[in-house]
């Protein structure tokens, strides 16, 4: 069973990339354009691992992440977090709404499926 | 084409959307009617530019998208205020963002590095020295300009072996003690020893030690401990990333056996080490099994279950979770945010073979209804009714399918606005443009086909028609000049106008650069109308100092021309003082024309109806005879000369002189009248237009061609261009000067 991954990003080049490198992993990928579409999407799916950015509009990165965590089910499922850069305050911010990891973009595909494994089994 | 070709598509395709927002986005808070999302999606955009921009290698983009996205930054936090000076760079630099964007997107050498440059200075300025400390980075060290503490990674989808390969096994003794906030945070304690596992030969070992009483059990506590012996050939650094996202979850000892100091395994490593490593990692493991309350195990199995509990005991805890609160007061926020329809994309080749589709419908059905002519049905018939709805819906199709095509001219007038500023920093003129009916809709043609023309337009008006600041005030005028561009349907046709409240057309000089270029002879009678169409003629070019603006070897008249081609019009009304209008008038679409088919010398054609303004049948004693063909029309004290449309066109051999002749008054984008004589009127309908250079050549005087409900063919008329080549032949400039003799 190839792991699924919910991959929320208000970017279409980077849903794309995300797609496109996710999918060539083996990965089954689910894509959604902001944080509230992200939470709609857990409505009956719970993903192995979700990626998410953290600057979208409607809901961002940190208000997704305390979303997932309130969610019956999905208290415990990995979340790791994209930054375009590697700030510490960013992910301390990220870390305290309960975000697992973070991939810092523009992401090579390596160091993306590596991030996964390392939250996945 | 590749996927990341693809995908590099993509982000261009979003760049552009994204640019848009960023202007708009900028436009709302200089004109003071910004909320918190406006400049967040400000932020967002050009965040999102850079993003991209650093996956493409785009490292122009991506060093200017970077100051820019702190100075939003500064904003966004309230650390810099939104000042309307410093909005006036903000523009600017949206503007060199967009430079810069299309440079990169037509892959060519971005120009005018020297403005980047400044504006990249003047961004600096406002964040003061240190932007990379005031920014989301704060951790990162400040870095020089060049650098910009931003490393774009190139995209490498290839799976390559860059694993730091230490030559040698070395053994670590590794403590690990998570805290409770890991589990919380989603990481588990299995994963992490299961990765560390495969870095070599692990020994782990789970110290169960402080693991109370099962009903003392928090469930969201953290009671485990393990210790793992590992035999690697990794270094120090590849443990410690695999432990990198719980770093501040967990208490964490790496410690290398043999003694060299932590963090070094690296370099200089004795010999020995390695030669010992065996006899050390085989002491341990005899070493394991007597340990207290300890349990070795060569994988982590027991760890598993352990950590199972930990999962089944947060799950007790669940039911108890609140319902998520945050996000749905952001809900609240998202009602606020402008909605954004659902749309999907579809290839412009399908909605044009629909198209094509409904236009043999159209004349499919104009056949079905002349046979049930034909046939002497009635008109209480159930065919005849029947036939009635098909046509009904037939239209409706028809106009379905046409809003497919049809787009806001929002994106369209937004970058004139662009255009505006540029003209106006150009000119060191002050203009502001104000847009009004952008939610107009527009065959997609037609939008991109009235860019360059706009472009031109505009220009124009902020370049000859607004005045100096000076100049303006002298005049009682305010010192900002207002260019205005509005478009809105008008009596089934769009009618775009580009006005400003300048000093209007100079006509004294107009005319006299037109006499000086022999356009017209110097004693013309011309109206004031006539003078300012001047403007439109080929060869005519007002600007007497090539400025940066003008002097581009585009005049009016490729305006009109490109107007033309379209299917619509251009006309100019001027007031001294006050200021100049251009209007536009265009088809809603350009598969189907609104006509009067008429008969002249046997032949149907079809006159669009833009072009008609009246019909009428003349008297004998109206028409006056000049020359040997040349004939006038008395309309109401007016001479217009006539056009004998067959003669003109060839179908007949000498014109007619049939009392029974209809005069179809017409009038020409010059403004100037006619009087088209035809034999009789048909009917007034919609026509699908089939284009004739398409499918044979061009033909002068003739448009286009359309299908008949009989399956004939009939030409759809040029008037201008029949009008024009009408007037050569009596060897007259303009029809009015014959009207006037």
């Amino acid at each position: 069973m190839p792991l699924n991954i919910l991959a929320i990003d208000d970017s279409r080049t980077m849903r794309d990339m995300l797609k496109f490198a996710l999918s060539d992993a083996g990965f089954d990928v689910t894509l959604a354009e902001d944080g509230q579409k992200g939470l709609d999407a857990l409505d009956g799916y719970t993903p192995d691992v979700i990626i998410t950015d953290i600057n979208m509009p409607v809901l961002d990165g940190f208000g997704l992440i305390e979303g997932v965590r309130k969610m019956p089910g999905l208290r415990a499922v990995p979340i790791l977090v994209l930054t375009t850069e590697s700030s510490q305050e960013l992910k301390q911010r990220a870390r305290q709404a309960g975000a697992t990891g973070w991939i810092v973009k523009p992401f090579d595909k390596v160091k993306l499926v590596n991030a996964i494994h390392k939250v996945a089994a | 084409m590749d996927s990341m070709e693809t995908i590099k598509q993509t982000f261009f395709q979003e760049c552009e959307d994204l640019l848009q927002d960023l202007e708009s986005g900028l436009i709302l808070m200089n004109d003071g009617e910004s909320d918190d999302e406006t400049i967040n999606s400000v932020f967002r955009a050009v965040h999102s530019i850079k993003g991209g921009a650093g996956a493409f290698e785009l490292t122009e983009l991506v060093k200017f998208a970077h100051i820019f996205e702190n100075t939003l930054d500064e904003i966004r936090s309230d650390r810099l205020e939104a000042s309307k000076e410093v909005l006036k760079v903000l523009l600017q630099s949206s503007d060199t963002l967009t430079d810069l964007f299309e440079a990169a997107r037509d892959d060519v050498e971005f120009d005018d590095t020297e403005r980047a440059d400044e504006l990249r200075a003047a961004l600096q300025g406002f964040i003061g020295d240190k932007p990379e400390e005031a920014s989301d980075d704060g951790g990162m060290p400040a870095m020089s300009m060049d650098d910009m503490g931003f490393e774009p990674v190139i995209l490498d989808f290839d799976f390559g072996d860059d694993v730091d390969v230490a030559p040698d096994a070395i053994v670590f003794d590794i403590v690990f003690t998570p805290n409770a906030t890991m589990y919380a945070h989603g990481n588990e304690a299995v994963r992490l020893l299961s990765n560390l596992a495969e870095l070599g030969d692990a020994n782990i070992t789970c110290d169960r030690s402080t693991l109370p009483a099962f009903d003392d059990i928090d469930p969201e506590g953290a009671y485990l401990s393990w210790s793992i012996e590992l035999e690697t050939e990794k270094t120090e650094d590849d443990i410690r990333e695999i432990f990198d996202f719980v770093e501040d979850d967990c208490e964490l000892q790496i410690t290398q056996r043999g003694g060299a100091p932590e963090g070094g395994p690296e370099d200089g490593l004795p010999d020995e080490d390695s030669a010992e490593t065996p006899d050390i990692a085989i002491e341990t493991t005899s070493e394991a099994p007597a340990m207290d309350n300890n349990e070795a195990v060569s994988a982590a199995p027991v760890e598993v279950a352990s950590v199972e509990i930990e999962v089944k005991a947060e799950e007790k805890e669940q039911p108890k979770a609140e319902a998520p609160a945050k996000p749905e007061k952001k809900a609240e926020k998202k009602a606020a945010a402008p909605v954004q329809a659902a749309t999907i994309r579809i290839n412009l080749e399908r909605v044009d073979r629909l198209i094509n589709l409904v236009g043999e419908l159209v004349i499919n059905q104009a056949m079905l209804t002349e046979c049930v002519v034909e046939a002497g049905l009635s008109r209480d018939s159930a065919v005849s009714s029947g036939l009635d709805e098909f046509k009904q819906l037939t239209r409706e199709i028809q106009e379905s399918v046409m809003a497919i095509r049809a787009q806001p001219v929002q994106s369209l007038f937004q970058r004139m606005s662009r255009v505006v500023r540029k003209a106006a920093q150009a000119t060191d003129k002050s203009v502001r443009l104000v847009l009004e009916g952008e939610f107009t809709e527009v065959d997609k043609t037609i939008v991109e086909k009235l860019a360059d023309p706009l472009t031109h337009m505009i220009r124009n008006a902020v370049d000859h028609g607004v005045e100096t600041p000076e100049k303006r005030l002298e005049n009682g005028k305010p010192e900002e000049g207002i260019v205005t561009l509005s478009a809105a349907h008008r009596s089934g046709k769009i009618v775009i106008e580009v006005s400003d409240d300048g000093a209007g057309v100079n006509r004294e000089r107009v005319k006299q650069i037109a006499i000086d270029k022999g356009l017209i002879p110097e004693d013309a009678p011309l109206s004031d109308s006539e003078i300012d169409n001047l403007l439109f003629m080929p060869g005519f070019s007002t600007a007497e100092n090539v400025t940066t603006l003008s002097g581009r070897g585009v005049g009016m008249d490729v305006v009109k021309r490109a107007i033309q081609s379209l299917g619509g019009r251009v006309t100019i009304s001027s007031e001294p003082g006050k200021g100049s209008v251009f209007t536009i008038s265009l088809p809603l679409t350009l598969a189907i024309l609104d006509g009067m088919l008429v008969h002249a010398a046997g032949q149907t054609l079809v006159i669009p109806l833009t072009a008609i303004v009246e019909t009428l049948i003349p008297k004998p004693g109206d028409i006056h005879h000049m020359g040997p063909d040349g004939r006038v029309l008395n309309i109401r004290g007016t001479f217009v000369p006539m056009i004998d449309v067959g003669y003109e066109l060839g179908f007949r051999d000498s014109p007619t002189h049939s009392e029974r002749s209809v005069v179809l008054s017409v009038e020409t984008d010059g403004g100037t009248q006619s009087a088209l004589l035809v034999d009789a009127i048909q009917d007034q309908r919609q026509v699908v237009i089939k284009s004739l250079e398409d499918n044979y050549g061009h033909v002068p005087s003739i448009a286009a061609a359309t299908i008949l409900g009989d399956g004939r063919i009939a030409l759809i008329l040029d008037v201008d261009n029949l009008v024009s080549s009408a007037g050569d032949s009596r060897a007259s400039f303009d029809p009015t000067l014959v009207a006037a003799e």
